[in-house]
């Protein structure tokens, strides 16, 4: 009798592993916890950290819970690569990260290889121009925002000449060779052309050279921490002319750097917990009561590329990898479908988004949201 | 000239810092044949420590200063000595240095890993002004900067031409079997030299962290600098790693100026290598001989 007890009991534990792991779907999130990508991926894993247990607490996707894994990448793309194709072999439903442009593009043909959807946060525009079918975008691209940032450097700042500073990696560069044609289109001069490091420190050197080049008006197209030893450096230069630039520039953790410096900068948001839309705010007072900080961009996210992966899986009623990438290419998602979404976003065939932004400006260490820019193809 | 007023304070700004660090690596090679890989290392922590402190004990900033300050001392100067240098110098050179290169990735991963990734503010004691000065804008921190650096500097120079503790902590350098003969401890000069690396460190960090931030990863810049202006100074001079840290920052400051700061990594290394193929003993340097 002991002896059958001992067999019903181990028999009963075999058939009980398969079936626990069988009520779990994995992903993977492939992101930069440390590097100069730190600030960037913190807020990205914090984002999907608080959409995994948001979904969890409601039953999961289709009746599993989401298990999540987080590699760091330490920015550096070779340890992006060797983390997707790990990501791959461990049979993660789909890929989430990196968030840097350049570790993205040298990872995204492993996920591509693979037939696996893989949502990352980079900006670069040339990320969705090598016909990737299974990599998607959580931000607007270069292509879709520096039109709007010439426009607003045009009619708003009526800047007659405007110094780009860039910091040289893909996602800087990317942007640096968006923005001239945009601004030579606006009939704006580019009075300087200042190339940075990633990582850089010590901002000195360029900001005397900006103030010394009688610009108008300063576009700002840097990483976090650098965006905010640049404004630093260009207060402590006594630099007082409009300082413009993009969703990073205005990020939450730039303005906690900067401080004082951060005060004045403007520019086209592309998501924001200050954007007047209620479930921005909501996540925003949720990510705060977790992480005890306000979320940036990068934690929006993070959150959404989740919801992407959950609305593509619960569109086809059943997990197929492949499917997840076919469901989201063309798609839109309402809110009032998927309110994790938390606004209406299109995806482009070739991955991109499509969807609503901002203009905003700092004030007081402040983001405030001047403006809401609509869809390009409402 | 304005312009090139603003880049030259800019960039002597810059080399007082990476001259405090380089002292440190010439007094600490002069005493003990040891160099320093973790040099960098050194200016980068005491910021994290003081942030810690402040964070843990939830002290006011001057008292988190202190305690950062002091356990950075303690540990980096007394304890490097003991724990570190003294166990390997027995084994040679290259094993020491080896072990310091060691040091320097425990010190980036602990400040990683036990305080944060992410660059943090430190409080910075001058105001974010700018005077003007031959019409150009120069900022008060880094004159400030320069100010600090010199006056620490000039102090260690009193200290070590001046006094009597100072002569012996030369002597040692200079020949520790006589010194011994002569009856000065110089087991406890060493240490003491350790300690004023890891004084030196400290001013160079709380100088430099407003404008840098505190980051994990700071160390490795200030730390190749400072190793090259140790040795385009001359790496047996202290007076050499001053003028060795004032002319890679100038020399950095012009690059990112005139150049772009996407080169200003490479022409430090192009200066080292001219120096070390026109004069490798340095610019004050003394060309030191070896009897065969």
């Amino acid at each position: 009798m002991k002896t059958q007890w001992i067999i019903a009991t181990a028999l009963a534990t075999a058939l009980a592993l398969p079936a626990s792991a069988q009520d779990k779907v994995k992903l993977v999130d492939v992101v930069e916890l440390s590097g100069a990508g730190a600030t960037a991926g913190t807020n990205w894993k914090n984002g999907i950290d608080l959409a995994v247990a948001d979904i969890n607490a409601k039953g999961g996707i289709l009746g599993k819970q989401i298990e999540i894994v987080h590699y760091d990448t330490q920015t550096n793309p070779g340890n992006t690569r060797a983390a997707v194709q790990r990501a791959i072999d461990e049979g993660t439903y789909a890929v989430l990260g990196p968030v840097f442009s350049g570790p993205i593009g040298a990872s995204m043909q492993i996920a591509q290889r693979a037939e696996i959807a893989q949502l990352v946060g980079g900006e670069a525009a040339g990320l969705t121009k090598q016909g990737n079918q299974f990599l998607f975008r959580t931000s607007l691209s270069q292509t879709a925002a520096m039109p709007k940032i010439a426009n607003y450097l045009k009619n708003t700042v009526k800047a007659g000449s405007v110094a780009v500073v860039w910091v040289n990696n893909d996602f800087g560069k990317g942007g640096r060779d968006a923005i001239i044609p945009e601004l030579e289109k606006a009939g704006i001069k580019v009075a300087a052309d200042v190339a940075t490091e990633q990582g850089q420190a010590d901002f000195a050197a360029d900001a005397i050279k900006i103030k010394n080049s009688n610009a108008d008006a300063v576009f700002v197209y840097l990483n976090e921490e650098e965006s905010a030893r640049f404004l630093r450096a260009a207060k402590q230069q006594g630099i007082t002319k409009p300082m413009v630039g993009e969703t990073t520039l205005l990020g939450a953790k730039v303005i906690e750097l900067a401080g004082e410096a951060a005060n004045g900068v403007r520019g086209h948001v592309g998501l924001s917990i200050d954007a007047p839309i209620p479930a921005f705010q909501e996540f925003g007072k949720k990510f705060q009561a977790k992480y005890n900080y306000a979320s940036d961009h990068n934690g929006l996210k993070g959150y959404m590329a989740v919801y992407m992966v959950k609305w593509a899986t619960e569109k086809q009623k059943k997990f197929d990898k492949k499917g997840v990438a076919d469901t989201l290419r063309g798609a839109t998602i309402k809110p009032s479908d998927e309110p994790g979404i938390l606004m209406e976003t299109t995806i482009e065939e070739n991955g991109d988004l499509d969807r609503e932004s901002f203009l905003a400006e700092v004030i007081n260490g402040k983001q405030v949201i001047n403006a809401t820019l609509p869809k390009i193809r409402p | 000239m304005a312009e090139f007023i603003a880049y030259l304070i800019a960039g002597i700004a810059t080399g007082a810092i990476y001259a405090l660090a380089a002292i440190g690596f010439t007094l600490v090679w002069q005493t003990s044949q040891t160099i320093n890989f973790a040099q960098g290392e050194f200016v980068m922590l005491p910021a994290v420590l003081v942030l810690l402190a402040i964070k843990l004990f939830g002290a006011p900033v001057w008292l988190g200063a202190l305690i950062g300050i002091a356990a950075f001392i303690a540990i980096f100067g007394i304890g490097f000595k003991l724990a570190v240098v003294d166990p390997m110098i027995r084994h040679g050179v290259l094993p020491l240095a080896i072990a310091t290169m060691a040091l320097s990735i425990i010190m980036k991963e602990g400040a990683k890993d036990g305080f944060s990734a992410e660059a943090q503010n430190f409080p910075s004691f001058v105001p974010t002004q700018t005077i003007e000065v031959f019409g150009a804008a120069i900022s008060l921190q880094h004159l400030a900067i320069i100010a600090c650096a010199f006056a620490v500097i000039g102090l260690l120079q009193w200290f070590v031409g001046g006094t009597r503790l100072g002569r012996q902590m030369q002597a040692t350098a200079q020949n520790p079997t006589v010194a011994r003969i002569l009856g000065i401890p110089v087991e406890r000069m060493v240490l003491l030299t350790f300690v004023i690396n890891a004084a030196l460190a400290v001013v160079a960090s709380v100088l430099i962290s407003p404008i840098y931030l505190a980051k994990f990863s700071n160390g490795e810049v200030i730390g190749l600098f400072a190793f090259i202006a140790a040795i385009v100074g001359g790496f047996n001079q202290v007076r050499g790693a001053l003028v060795g840290g004032l002319v890679v920052g100038i020399v950095d400051s012009m690059a990112a100026a005139y150049i772009s700061s996407s080169y200003r990594l490479a022409v430090p290394l192009v200066l080292l290598v001219v120096i070390i193929l026109l004069k490798p003993e340095g610019l004050m340097g003394r060309r030191e001989e070896r009897r065969v």
